[in-house]
């Protein structure tokens, strides 16, 4: 009986993670090793089991990695993988810097208003990503709020072009994923026994350094889960970068967009595809090992 | 999330209704009139679901990833024929279209350069590809003369660098931009090799920089709120842009301008996807629109020419009588209509337009 509840607890996530992360990517990678084709779906080979054994080794023989070295004759996607990278990491460490603070007056707060304090977060979930995106475009334009706000303070004479810049893009970004840090370091923070802090401070610390002594290392986890919970979407992002970056914002996720409908290629935006996956998830895996490592290590 | 939910109510609520007939339309959005929907499910008692698109590329990625679930689709020529090549269309049955004898030869005819035979396609409107001007604000700036009906505004960076001050958007779509660039240099627009297409890149990387915006849509707001003086766009939306505009009594008089070097005429054409749930529904659906009552009031509603010759006595005097939309026999003659490039070549251009655009 325990075994079979064993078996069923571990089966469930693996084949959750099987058949909704696996079978798709492995469908992805097929493609991205196919040719583009004039044809519904647009490529080939197709699997064609109706020949039997000469069907399987005609599909397997006709796959190559010409996409994938494609990808590397070109210095556009070069570019773009960098520059995605370059806005994923700045955001990622903006949204920290905002983010860290407001968690933490949130944990501060007294508890009959963490409740308040939370759904504040959470409200702006209530709209439409993409409408609070569109917003942005009102508010940053030549002739958007922003603008007539400060040429009425009289701090500019000129209205300023924030809008379809780098700059709106991190606007973009921090603003749409702030909860998805403040959630994860919030939830960090409140767990945090007071009385560690208490301990620290009798036994002779100030309460900055008890801050970065007791209070910072355990929020760690939060952190890190806030850091991966903005970056990863932030690496692919679409919608940000092509309502408020401009022609000259080069992202991924725009040029695996092109790839897609403008070149109609599905085998290279699917090689596109794989390689921003690669680059997820090996730094993710090597972060893990090192965190185990770690643990295994303190004991 | 919220909008997922919504179609999955949407589904469980046609679901319910899944004993009536019914056909499904996808077409471009703000391109007909909509008490001919409620017009044809009263007169035939099919069920009409209409949605809408605003890119021919998503038609043609929903078209060739399969199972599309719609009945009539609305690409455009270029993209009509590809599409053919691909196995995406199913011949129509003519013997059910009584109505394709209001067709009008003269659009047939060009229609065939995609469709030999008109086999797979019924044309339901066409325009051209030409130069939005806010007139007031662009001679404010160029002077009297101009040249508001030639491609030398869009092309030639002297007049660009004056426009860059009060704006100026252009479609965001190489297949619109690099025949007229061709057709500026007095190259052929239909050019089919990369070398002829490549010597457009130095014209276009002149004039980018002025531009502030490339996209295919949101010109028509622009234009009518004042906030741009110039835009390369379509013949129907520049005049929507028009209207807007009067109707708004701002004070931007919008004029919309066809090349006198020549331009770009296209074809939205009504097909039936090879894998149609309802394909006997589709072919009432189009033959409904060749009803040159229902038709014409649709081109009344939206401002573009249709291929309908029965049509035109019903069309209103603003539509009908004016140069813009259907242009006298000299334009007519000027205008020219472009094939589809080989992917090879597509990869090249839209490379070469990323690369005109963003620098990279």
């Amino acid at each position: 009986m325990t075994g079979l509840r064993r078996l069923v607890l571990i089966l469930t996530p693996y084949s959750w993670l099987i058949f909704f992360f696996l079978i798709p990517f492995l469908i992805v990678v097929k493609i991205s090793l196919s040719n583009t084709a004039l044809s519904i779906p647009p490529y080939t080979p197709q699997l064609d089991l109706a020949q039997g054994w000469a069907g399987v080794k005609d599909f397997f023989g006709n796959l190559d990695f010409e996409n994938f070295s494609f990808l590397a004759s070109d210095p556009l996607y070069y570019t773009a993988y960098l520059s995605s990278l370059k806005i994923a990491l700045i955001s990622t460490f903006l949204t920290l810097l905002i983010g860290y603070p407001i968690a933490y007056g949130m944990a501060q707060a007294p508890d009959e208003w963490r409740p308040t304090l939370m759904m504040l977060v959470i409200l702006p979930f209530w709209t439409s990503f993409l409408i609070r995106i569109y917003a942005w475009m009102g508010i940053l334009s030549n002739e958007g709020f922003l603008n007539q706000f400060l040429l009425w303070t009289g701090i500019i004479d000129t209205p300023l072009t924030i809008l379809n810049t780098p700059t709106a893009v991190y606007i973009g970004i921090v603003y749409g994923y702030l909860p998805f840090m403040i959630l994860p370091i919030y939830s960090a923070l409140e767990k945090l026994d007071g009385s560690l802090i208490e301990a620290a401070e009798d036994l002779g610390c100030s309460k900055a350094s008890a801050f970065w002594l007791v209070t910072l290392p355990l929020s760690r986890p939060g952190m890190i889960a806030g850091c991966f919970l903005v970056f990863i979407p932030a690496l692919g992002e679409f919608v940000i970068p092509s309502l408020l970056g401009g022609t000259s914002t080069l992202m991924i996720g725009k040029t695996l967009y092109e790839e897609f409908f403008s070149n109609r290629d599905w085998p290279v935006a699917s090689a596109v595809a794989v390689v921003l996956l690669l680059i997820l998830i090996i730094p993710i895996i090597l972060f893990q090992k090192n965190e185990e490592r770690q643990r295994e290590a303190n004991g | 999330m919220q909008l997922s939910g919504m179609t999955f109510a949407a589904a469980i609520l046609a679901a319910g209704f899944a004993g009536a007939e019914e056909v499904h339309v996808y077409n471009w959005s703000d391109y007909i009139d909509e008490s001919l929907l409620t017009k044809f499910q009263e007169e035939t008692g099919i069920k009409l679901v209409y949605d809408v698109f605003d890119s021919n590329e998503i038609l043609e990625t929903k078209l060739l990833a399969g199972g599309s679930g719609y009945d009539v689709v609305v690409p455009s020529g270029t993209f009509l024929q590809r599409q053919i090549t691909a196995g995406a269309f199913q011949k129509l049955d003519k013997s059910k279209l009584p109505n394709l004898s209001n067709m009008w030869d003269l659009v047939m005819e060009r229609t065939e350069k995609y469709d030999p035979g008109n086999q797979y396609g019924v044309n339901y409107m066409w325009g051209t590809t030409g130069i939005g001007v806010n007139i007031d604000k662009v001679k404010e700036v160029l002077g009297d003369d101009a040249p508001v009906d030639s491609l030398a505004l869009i092309f030639d960076p002297k007049n660009m660098e004056k426009l860059q001050s009060c704006g100026v958007y252009v479609l965001d779509a190489p297949t619109e931009l690099i025949p007229a660039a061709l057709k500026y240099l007095g190259e052929d627009p239909d050019a089919q090799d990369y070398d002829t297409i490549a010597k457009t890149e130095p014209v276009l990387t002149a004039m980018a920089p002025f531009v502030q915006k490339f996209n295919s849509s949101e010109y028509i707001n622009a234009l009518a709120n004042g906030d741009i003086c110039a835009a390369f766009g379509w013949s129907g939306d520049v005049l929507i842009a028009r209207d807007r505009a009067a109707e708004a009594n701002n004070g931007v008089n919008i004029e919309y301008h066809i090349p006198k070097e020549g331009a770009l005429m296209w074809f939205d054409m009504m097909a039936i996807p090879v894998d149609a749930p309802n394909p006997d529904g589709a072919l009432k659906f189009i033959n409904f629109m060749m009803d040159p009552h229902n038709i014409a009031a649709a081109s009344n509603y939206v401002y573009y020419a249709n291929g309908n010759k029965a049509s035109q006595q019903f069309l209103n005097e603003d539509v009908i009588g004016d140069t813009a939309i259907y242009p006298d026999e000299a334009t007519m003659n000027n205008l020219y209509t472009t094939s589809p490039w080989d992917p090879k070549v597509n990869r090249l251009v839209t490379r070469l337009w990323t690369k005109i655009k963003s620098g990279t």
